[in-house]
């Protein structure tokens, strides 16, 4: 038994098995904190799998299913279906998948829940590949990124989860990172109160896979926004707003130089890069105005 | 009172689903199933049946709907056939794990490759270790009474175990019978409303279901359906038997027809059991005695039952609606062979009606007149094929290479 030195708050445990500096668990922790006991979720194979639990000891104070890593949408529309039928409209069902789950192997069935209309609020906590099984490349692995699949570095972009969503037309879709809790807690606040399918992207470190020091996750997540690497937004019935602005956007070299991932970068790819990422903030900067 | 109602096995096993009430539907059209398909989202639709049909966008996606639903405490309903069963495999054993007693019917088609439309049982056989009940149906009067039974089946405390109603894809599914259908008070009488028996997902109650499992608990839970297997088999007579009363049809989970003094049998599973059945007729006529036994229950596989409908008959010829690649014989001869083992008999595998190739009184003749000549072979039979032209490899020399 665990010997309990404080009790904890709020509906995950103490005592997770996550790793040091895991962005998935803090940003649990603030989602429930959000959303209140009023939900039920639907966890894919995976860190938030073994986080919440194994065998008799859970670490969530919610109801909670474990299902397989392609289907966590579909089981969410089943359970919100069983729920609406038993006249419960109002827990929320929530999926919280990393991104292999969501952008990979889960994509089909999240793109037959969107497409749907299901009301169901999907999470996806993006450490950037596999990290479960031990860093392997997933679609959403960065440019450049090494990763035990990508070991010369991933030689095409990350697929963009928000775009996929907006041309589903959900009602509402975010991104958020670890290192704006505010905003984070502030957009789960509106996504409980809207119907229909609601996505929300969150930017989550993974100081094993990253190669940085776990007190470095928050750090990291600031200079991904800083840089423009990731950018805080978020589309509301057809309605884009990027949430966070900073005064000038810092050379990525600073982001991409704190996490060993990026350490085979060459010059001429970095500049590729950078020209590409000041490109897309300026798109989105744009498309605010649409 | 039961009325007359023209179905097609499609139809009857809807008409089923209908009647038990299901509160969620979620299937993906594909043939032959698609009218089941269709005719569900009819009704939800028309308020005929007050559920909600969900339109996925796979079978995966389907039977992981029905499971998420049925977590949250309610009957729910799919069906499927062929690849598309294939595709579920993986949530057919979380529904089974979990213990989620649904009942889907399965029309039996062949699975992939060659692409084929038409009925075998190549689908169903690559699930027997799922961890579902399944039952074979012999007509469509057969679909809709072992639809029904099935949720009782399913749903019993002491099974808490998924079921298959296995029906013929084209020769069932698409053949018109005339069947009795009972009134909707009776079936109520004899299903009940649904009341969960395990763990559901409920916010004032939480529970994590279906967390990893470690080694330590893995074997129980196992052996725990092990056991729902085991108790299904007196469920099942129980069922029968209470169906029997009330509405008058006799069921059972092995059935034997003209086997009394018989000679020789078939064995099999399905639609061609009535065909079967029919021959041995017409072949008594003719004062050879030979008789069919009918295997309901494929899982759990009633052994004892089989052991006394086959009594002191010596020639068993064990006709399969599948392949059985690899193995010494096809998945019935198997279990045939192993409930027979201690019993010095002739116990020989045919193998036919393959995508819905015909089993025609010429085909089961034959299988009668082989299987009384005595003559035993190390492998199964293949009946109606034209080994010749299989295909058999050409022998390539190097030279032959471009």
């Amino acid at each position: 038994m665990i010997d309990i030195k404080s009790e904890t708050q709020g509906y995950v445990a103490h005592g997770v098995s996550a790793c040091a500096g895991c962005g998935m668990e803090l940003i649990i922790r603030n989602i429930l904190d959000v959303l209140g006991d009023d939900t039920t979720v639907v966890i894919p194979p995976g860190c938030s799998a073994l986080f919440c639990g194994f065998g008799k000891e859970t670490a969530l104070k919610i109801p909670a299913f474990q299902g397989n890593l392609e289907n966590s949408a579909a089981y969410a529309t089943g359970i919100r279906a069983g729920y609406r039928a038993q006249g419960n409209n109002h827990t929320t069902v929530l999926v919280y998948a990393g991104d292999g789950g969501t952008l990979d192997i889960g994509l089909q069935s999240l793109s037959g829940m969107m497409e749907r209309g299901e009301d169901v609020l999907y999470v996806c906590y993006d450490n950037e590949a596999y990290m479960n099984t031990g860093i392997q490349g997933s679609s959403a692995t960065p440019f450049h990124a090494w990763s035990t699949t990508t070991p010369a570095g991933k030689n095409v972009m990350k697929k963009d989860l928000l775009s996929i969503a907006i041309a589903h037309r959900v009602p509402y879709c975010a991104s958020c990172s670890m290192g704006n809790i505010p905003d984070l807690r502030h957009k789960f606040e509106k996504a409980k109160s809207i119907q229909g399918p609601r996505v929300i992207h969150v930017f989550s470190p993974c100081p094993t896979g990253w190669g940085i020091k776990p007190a470095k996750s928050v750090e990291v997540s600031r200079m991904a926004i800083q840089t423009g690497m990731w950018i805080l937004y978020e589309y509301e019935y057809g309605k884009l707003k990027v949430n966070i602005k900073p005064k000038s956007l810092e050379p990525i070299c600073t982001y991409l130089k704190m996490q060993k991932r990026f350490k085979q970068v060459t010059d001429e790819q970095m500049e590729e890069l950078q020209q590409l990422v000041t490109a897309n903030y300026n798109k989105m900067l744009k498309m605010e105005k649409i | 009172m039961s009325v007359y109602k023209m179905l097609d096995g499609n139809a009857a096993a809807v008409e089923a689903i209908k009647m038990a009430k299901v509160k969620v539907v979620s299937a993906y059209p594909i043939t032959p199933q698609t009218t089941i398909a269709e005719k569900l989202s009819e009704i939800c639709a028309n308020g005929e049946l007050n559920a909600e049909y969900i339109r996925v966008e796979s079978e995966h996606s389907a039977m992981s709907c029905v499971i998420g639903a049925q977590l949250t405490g309610v009957r729910a309903a799919t069906a499927s056939a062929s690849v598309g069963i294939a595709l579920m495999h993986e949530v057919l054993n979380v529904a089974s794990g979990c213990r989620v007693p649904i009942v889907m019917p399965v029309v039996n088609r062949s699975l992939a490759s060659p692409w084929s439309l038409w009925c075998d049982h190549q689908d169903t056989m690559a699930e027997r270790d799922s961890g579902w009940i399944q039952m074979y149906c012999e007509n469509v009067q057969d679909v809709f009474d072992t639809m029904i039974m099935a949720y009782r089946i399913a749903e019993s405390p002491r099974v808490l175990t998924p079921v298959m109603v296995c029906l013929d894809g084209f020769f069932l599914s698409h053949s018109m019978q005339k069947i009795l259908v009972p009134e909707q008070g009776e079936i109520d009488k004899f299903i009940g409303e649904y009341k969960p028996q395990n763990l559901v997902l409920d916010p004032t109650d939480p529970v994590i279901i279906d967390d990893l499992t470690g080694s330590n608990e893995n074997t129980e839970m196992m052996y725990q359906q092990a056991v729902g297997f085991k108790n299904a088999i007196p469920e099942m007579e129980k069922v029968f038997s209470e169906f029997e009363n009330e509405f008058g049809r006799k069921k059972s989970l092995i059935e034997g027809y003209n086997t009394n003094d018989a000679d020789a049998v078939i064995v099999c599973l399905g639609s061609m059991s009535g065909t079967a059945k029919y021959v041995s007729d017409l072949m008594r006529e003719q004062g050879i005695k030979v008789g069919v036994i009918k295997v309901v229950a494929f899982r759990p596989f009633p052994y004892k039952a089989l052991r006394e409908v086959i009594g002191n008959i010596t020639k068993v010829a064990v006709l399969d609606r599948t392949a059985g690649l690899g193995g010494e014989g096809t998945p019935l001869w198997i279990e045939i062979k192993a409930a027979l083992t201690d019993k010095n008999l002739l116990i020989k595998n045919y193998i036919a009606g393959l995508a819905g190739r015909d089993i025609n009184i010429e085909t089961i003749k034959s299988v009668y007149t082989d299987i009384l000549a005595g003559q035993s072979s190390d492998s199964p039979v293949w009946i109606d094929c034209d080994v010749e032209h299989a295909g058999l490899i050409r022998e390539v020399s190097i030279n032959d290479r471009h």
